[in-house]
């Protein structure tokens, strides 16, 4: 008979499963399309290893976020660009030794450090945001807008920065810049005071005469 | 048996160490370099996540939120960098992009 918390182990493996192959097929990938998409079901299967972990909220904004917009700027951006696919793998098999090399050494040093067998005292208790009667997202909620309410306005801010930088970098220059108002310093700085000003001599007004513009009623008189 | 903080720890681990292979043997092409960035970030936050679930603190979950938002900020910043880059030299291979090389 299968308990709950077998139940769960066994979920994990799956979801873990799926997630180390789709970030294996990520790196291997030939096309950058399927790649995308690989790691399209990385960060899905990691949502659902959170959602494992009663990180609710944080499973959602995963799926959203990373799923909803950064992936789909990524496709956009692969399809866009019209891609060499055989010259971009060309130096594949040669950094091939090296990186795997690298990344096994440091995969057996990591584990050495965290002690892989120390931790399995660690046994997932009961749900810190439940036992204080909350769901997750209240749980997170209240953290952030009272005790992390800074932060989350600088990272508002760093939000906007990057919404204005994306659109900067890419707006196209047009001809006579009609569509956007780039500076240009060149212009600036070479601009001399009578390009801008013109100072024009008059003579002082005196009382006037009524105006010109009222002979075509007399004539109507 | 049961869900152990270890199994979370090695997942992290496990996924960095792709991360890092991918950086490696993928360097002619910058989209995917930036997927292996992406890679790496993701493996860092299951750790946070790990860590705030066994150690009862919320910080690991709100530190989490903040990793997605610098993420995204620069995951858009690098692309639009990638695109400008691509409309100049037509290409995105970055073993072909040595101008700065001194």
């Amino acid at each position: 008979m299968i308990t709950a918390q077998l139940f769960q182990l066994l979920c994990f493996y799956f979801f873990a499963t799926v997630t180390v192959g789709a970030a294996l097929s990520v790196i291997t990938l030939r096309n950058t399309v399927h790649a995308v998409l690989a790691l399209i079901l990385a960060f899905f299967s990691t949502a659902c290893i959170w959602m494992l972990a009663e990180a609710e909220f944080l499973a959602i904004a995963l799926i959203v976020v990373y799923v909803g917009a950064v992936m789909v700027l990524f496709l956009f951006v692969v399809m866009m660009l019209d891609l060499d696919q055989e010259k971009l793998r060309e130096g594949f098999v040669k950094f091939l030794p090296v990186g795997i090399l690298v990344a096994v050494v440091m995969l057996l040093e990591m584990l050495a450090l965290i002690g892989v067998r120390t931790m399995r005292s660690y046994v997932m208790g009961a749900n810190p945001a439940a036992a204080n009667g909350h769901s997750n997202s209240a749980w997170l909620g209240k953290a952030l807008y009272t005790h992390y309410l800074l932060p989350v306005e600088i990272a508002a801010l760093i939000l906007t920065v990057g919404m204005v930088v994306a659109v900067m970098l890419t707006l196209r220059q047009r001809q006579h810049r009609v569509a956007n108002k780039r500076q240009v310093i060149a212009e600036q700085v070479n601009v001399r005071a009578r390009d801008r000003v013109r100072l024009v001599k008059m003579d002082a007004a005196g009382p006037t005469e009524p105006p010109v513009s009222r002979a075509p009623e007399k004539e109507t008189r | 048996m049961m869900l152990t903080l270890s199994h979370f720890i090695v997942l992290g681990a496990i996924l960095f160490c792709i991360a890092i292979a991918g950086l490696f043997i993928n360097r002619k092409n910058l989209i995917v370099l930036l997927m292996a960035l992406e890679l790496m970030l993701l493996a860092v936050n299951i750790n946070f996540v790990a860590f705030s679930r066994f150690n009862h603190d919320v910080a690991g979950q709100v530190f989490v939120f903040f990793v997605l938002t610098v993420a995204a900020a620069e995951s858009a910043i690098g692309l639009a960098i990638l695109v400008l880059l691509f409309r100049h030299r037509r290409t995105v291979n970055v073993a072909e992009i040595e101008s700065m090389k001194g």
